[in-house]
């Protein structure tokens, strides 16, 4: 494996001083940060083979179309897909998880039907199936969380019955960190014939993603947060689903035929490909895909779990200090509050010192309002993140408790 | 003293320190002093939610000037808070809604005032308007 300092050369970013400071980016769970190689990608394509992808007759347009496809079979194997027609480019997990809404909500829901969700959602996993439930007249049932910022897993088997007509969970709470136990989820629901939706946005880039051994029916994930490009998101679903499912969004290269009587729809993975895609994007995706591989996701895992020990122990260690989220399996998320100082506060002064977190709700009220805080701080860690980064975070809390005592 | 002699007097005070964190203490030291609000006027009426802090403002208009009161729950907040209520509180309408505020900017706190802060400010800003607009016009219906 290379080691930190080769690590941390390969992203132009982490070099960066804001304020007069080095940079310390703790901000990972929001975006991560591009390695040269994803840069150097993106802008080939638009530098040397850019044209628009299953449309032309031309020289580029092959090249374009080729590097796209080949980039949705990288996808396919990163994630151990069966089939790369299985693996689809949306925007991005918010884009994935409203195709599913809509195509498996007018497909499958009828009044009464129930989905059930964990508390522990992002919104983007939450409101698009609150609008389901309206438009069909379905009930959204919500898995409850305890202290350690887990669910309760019992109650889980509890909630389902023969009126569940989808589970949709996330793979990992990007408010707290935590793990959850998506195999069981999914074992339970499958014993009873109910598919399952994986939310990957924040479990993609923290260890090794295989939707073939974990089975779940659908699995989206952003490539902004495994170090690649923005605008560019995955939705994997099972061919035996995503061929039933009507199409989302109509438009251009998702149709067979069209007249203006009646439209029949192109094949996978293209039905769900309405319009001009983020080649661009897929194909930065697939080079830092590239990039995750080679560093060895193993590798990547180990220096976390290395990492986030060694920020729970200092943090922990700072009087007045909080952490939420405390349970064993979780990735290096550290949301915290200190006592009496406003998070919005502590992450004033904390960037000022050149230190990126974020502050405020992380787009997950619901567990907000489980602990009764308005937000929290949130250190996002990844693995090219250093000890000597943790220490400075350390340091630049116990400046922002003397300005505030 | 006019709005701008008031905004200049805050930007002298702040250009008395070099440092960013002489700045901050400054302006904890002012939120501090924020006269509170009245609690029976801390309710959702009076409430700016922003996604990063809560701003809340109560005006009163005694027929020829506004009186606002604001606080925030957090202390660099509500240190900007007690300077706009320095700038904008005891005006008439007219003179608020023509105030253009540079001193934010001036005083290199622009990024506190910036709309993906969300922390409540802005509309702070804009609801100080609102409520002098709706007084300024019922003031000319009479």
């Amino acid at each position: 494996m290379k080691n930190i300092k080769e690590i941390r050369s390969d992203f132009p970013i982490l070099n960066k001083e804001v304020y007069g400071k080095p940079l310390v980016y703790f901000d990972n769970g929001a975006t991560t940060q591009k390695p040269q190689s994803v840069i150097d990608s993106v802008n080939e394509v638009l530098t040397s083979y850019n044209s628009n992808i299953h449309r032309g007759v031309h020289y580029l347009s092959d090249m374009s179309s080729e590097a796209y496809e080949n980039a949705r079979q990288k996808v396919a194997s990163f994630i151990n897909a069966g089939k790369k027609e299985e693996v689809i480019f949306t925007s991005g997990t918010t884009g994935s998880i409203n195709t599913i809404a809509f195509s498996y909500g007018e497909r499958y829901i009828k009044p009464g039907d129930e989905i059930i969700i964990s508390y522990l959602e992002h919104h983007a996993n939450i409101v698009p199936w609150q609008m389901l439930c309206e438009r069909k007249g379905a009930v959204l049932k919500v898995i409850p969380m305890n202290e350690n910022g887990g669910i309760i897993i019992e109650e889980y088997h509890k909630l389902l019955s023969s009126r569940t007509k989808l589970v949709s969970v996330t793979q990992v709470s990007n408010s707290l960190g935590t793990i959850l136990p998506v195999s069981e989820i999914i074992r339970a629901a499958h014993s009873m014939n109910i598919p399952v939706l994986v939310d990957g946005a924040q479990g993609i880039q923290h260890g090794i993603v295989d939707v073939g051994a974990m089975d779940c029916d659908f699995y989206t994930f952003s490539g902004h947060k495994v170090y690649g490009p923005t605008g560019i998101g995955i939705l994997y679903g099972k061919e035996k689903w995503l061929s039933e499912l009507p199409p989302y969004q109509g438009g251009g290269d998702m149709v067979d035929k069209v007249t203006f009587e009646k439209t029949t729809y192109n094949q996978l993975p293209f039905k769900f490909e309405a319009g001009t895609m983020n080649y661009p994007g897929a194909i930065g995706l697939a080079a830092a895909l590239d990039y995750v591989t080679a560093i060895g996701r193993e590798n990547i895992s180990l220096r976390e779990k290395e990492l986030l020990q060694y920020a729970t122990e200092k943090m922990s260690a700072i009087d007045g200090l909080k952490i939420y989220g405390t349970s064993a399996n979780k990735i290096p998320t550290i949301s915290f509050l200190l006592k009496g100082i406003h998070q919005y506060d502590t992450g004033m002064i904390l960037d000022k010192m050149g230190i990126a977190v974020r502050t405020g709700t992380h787009c997950a009220q619901p567990v907000m309002d489980y602990f009764g805080i308005d937000g929290t701080v949130r250190a996002s860690v990844c693995f090219y993140n250093t000890s000597e980064e943790i220490d400075s975070l350390v340091a630049g809390i116990e400046k922002v408790k003397s300005m505030f005592a | 003293m006019t709005i701008n002699e008031i905004q200049d007097n805050i930007i002298d005070e702040f250009s008395l320190f070099d440092d960013w964190m002489d700045k901050y203490n400054l302006l904890i030291d002012m939120g501090k002093d924020v006269s509170p609000v009245d609690p029976k006027f801390k309710v959702k009426d009076f409430l700016i939610e922003g996604c990063q802090s809560k701003v809340w403002l109560h005006p009163e208009f005694d027929g020829h000037l506004i009186t606002f009161t604001a606080d925030s729950d957090a202390i660099i907040t509500r240190g900007i808070v007690a300077l706009l209520i320095k700038v904008l509180s005891g005006r008439t309408p007219e003179e608020i809604i023509t105030a253009e505020l540079y001193f934010i900017d001036r005083i290199g706190l622009r990024q506190n005032l910036s709309p993906t802060r969300s922390n409540g400010l802005l509309s702070m800003v804009r609801q100080m308007k609102l409520f002098a607009m709706a007084y300024d016009a019922k003031q000319k219906q009479i």
